[in-house]
């Protein structure tokens, strides 16, 4: 399958949106899930329901919130402006941030069930062999959520490559800039004769999701083979 | 003095309160299940903070709730072998084995004496229930500890097994001195190992 040189660019340009919007948004799932999983604080059900917004508002919403906030006028917008002098309007880190926001709820959760699943128990024999609680994170409960944050990254990534409605309207479709492969597809469908592009963008696309997935089962199994806890 | 221990504690429903203090070797606390047995070996270890009281283990103040000492688990250079195993299972057995040791020169001495020498590179998942016992009690004594936590260390062992790990304890208990404090609803068991025994 041979893809024109505008359509590379398609596909170029959502791997490295996907891929921005994951790692950035790793962290700050990780920190999340570790909080709604371990910790105990007044309005924690109102910042689970926080985090799992995106995943019910229509995406056309929360774009538009996006833009409200980044917009030079908005409270993000402009610090960032005053700040550092840059824009996300437009601009393909913009769409990053899209797609973090709408991936967030999918990794939070697969991290947090992952958290939750860790035996408590292994963690107080590592604290009664000497460990402080830094290592013990380290050492035991970090490698063995390991399966379900690779999983809430693989969610993540196929989610971020394909979100469309808060892009759209958050950053609008700029060719080389936001038009990751669902804006392409979409804007394919609306040109007389794009047909062929749509075909071709679409089995990207499903290639992609498909490899992801495939991947996420292997490393899952890879590493639960050895996870039978005593 | 090897243990001196006054705790209470409130425990869910269950209100938990003992005293002991006890010389040399092994005492061994007895008692009914659900009475607070492992409770008891929390509290001494640190994973488990009493009400009212205190622990002291030799010269050491581990706990004492008038003056506020209150030491972490990883300070309190104990080893506990727990009623399951608790193997690390993402970690070899020479990993689990060496978590805890600050040096791992003793590592082949102890393996000997607890006959896991040739299962250094085998997973966790792959042990027997005895095997498992036998690791746990090695990670637990190479962690270099200054006393012995063991909660029911015999149990859900075959009679074979029961004999090979009793009779471990028994050599620990006369070559290493180190002070134990031990958890059985196992008369026999209680009778052979003890030093002092506890009723609960």
């Amino acid at each position: 399958m041979i893809l024109s040189d505008a359509e590379w660019e398609v596909v170029r340009l959502s791997l490295l949106v996907g891929g921005t919007a994951c790692m950035a948004a790793l962290p700050v799932a990780f920190g999340l899930a570790w909080l709604l999983a371990r910790a105990r604080f007044p309005g924690r059900l109102v910042l689970d329901a926080l985090v799992h917004l995106p995943l019910v508002v229509p995406p056309v919403v929360t774009g538009w919130l996006l833009l409200l906030a980044f917009a030079p006028g908005g409270p993000i917008g402009r610090w960032l402006l005053d700040w550092f002098g840059v824009t996300v309007l437009f601009r393909w880190t913009g769409a990053a941030i899209a797609a973090a926001v709408m991936a967030l709820p999918l990794m939070v959760r697969a991290m947090r069930l992952s958290i939750e699943a860790v035996d408590r128990r292994l963690e107080s024999a590592a604290r009664t062999l000497g460990a402080d609680p830094w290592r013990v994170f380290r050492t035991v409960t970090l490698p063995l959520s390991l399966p379900g944050i690779m999983a809430g990254l693989v969610l993540g990534f196929a989610r971020s490559i394909g979100e469309f409605g808060a892009t759209i309207t958050f950053v609008s479709s700029v060719p080389g800039e936001t038009e990751t492969l669902p804006l392409a597809i979409y804007a394919a469908l609306q040109t007389p004769g794009g047909e062929n592009s749509v075909w071709r963008l679409a089995a990207v696309s499903v290639s992609l999701s498909l490899v992801a997935l495939i991947a996420s089962e292997w490393l899952g199994r890879r590493w639960g083979r050895r996870l039978h806890v005593l | 003095m090897s243990f001196d221990v006054d705790v209470r504690c409130q425990v869910g429903e269950a209100a938990i309160a003992l005293r002991f203090a006890t010389g040399a070797g092994v005492t061994v606390l007895v008692g009914p299940s659900g009475v607070g047995k492992s409770s008891v070996l929390n509290m001494v270890a640190g994973l488990l903070t009493p009400d009212d009281g205190h622990v002291r283990v030799g010269e050491r103040t581990l706990f004492h709730a008038a003056t506020g000492v209150n030491l972490p688990p990883q300070r309190r250079h104990v080893g506990y072998v727990f009623q399951e195993p608790r193997l690390f299972p993402h970690k070899r057995v020479r990993a689990n084995l060496l978590y805890g040791a600050p040096d791992a020169a003793p590592l082949t001495a102890t393996a000997a004496m607890l006959d896991i020498g040739h299962l250094l590179e085998r997973w966790p998942a792959s042990l027997s229930g005895g095997e498992a016992r036998r690791v746990a009690i090695g990670r637990a004594l190479l962690s270099d500890p200054a006393f012995l936590l063991l909660d029911e260390p015999m149990s859900s062992l075959d009679p074979t097994r029961r004999e090979e790990v009793l009779r471990d304890i028994e050599r620990i208990r006369d070559e290493s001195r180190l002070p134990i404090l031990m958890v059985t609803h196992d008369a026999q068991e209680a009778e052979r190992l003890a030093t002092s025994i506890v009723r609960m």
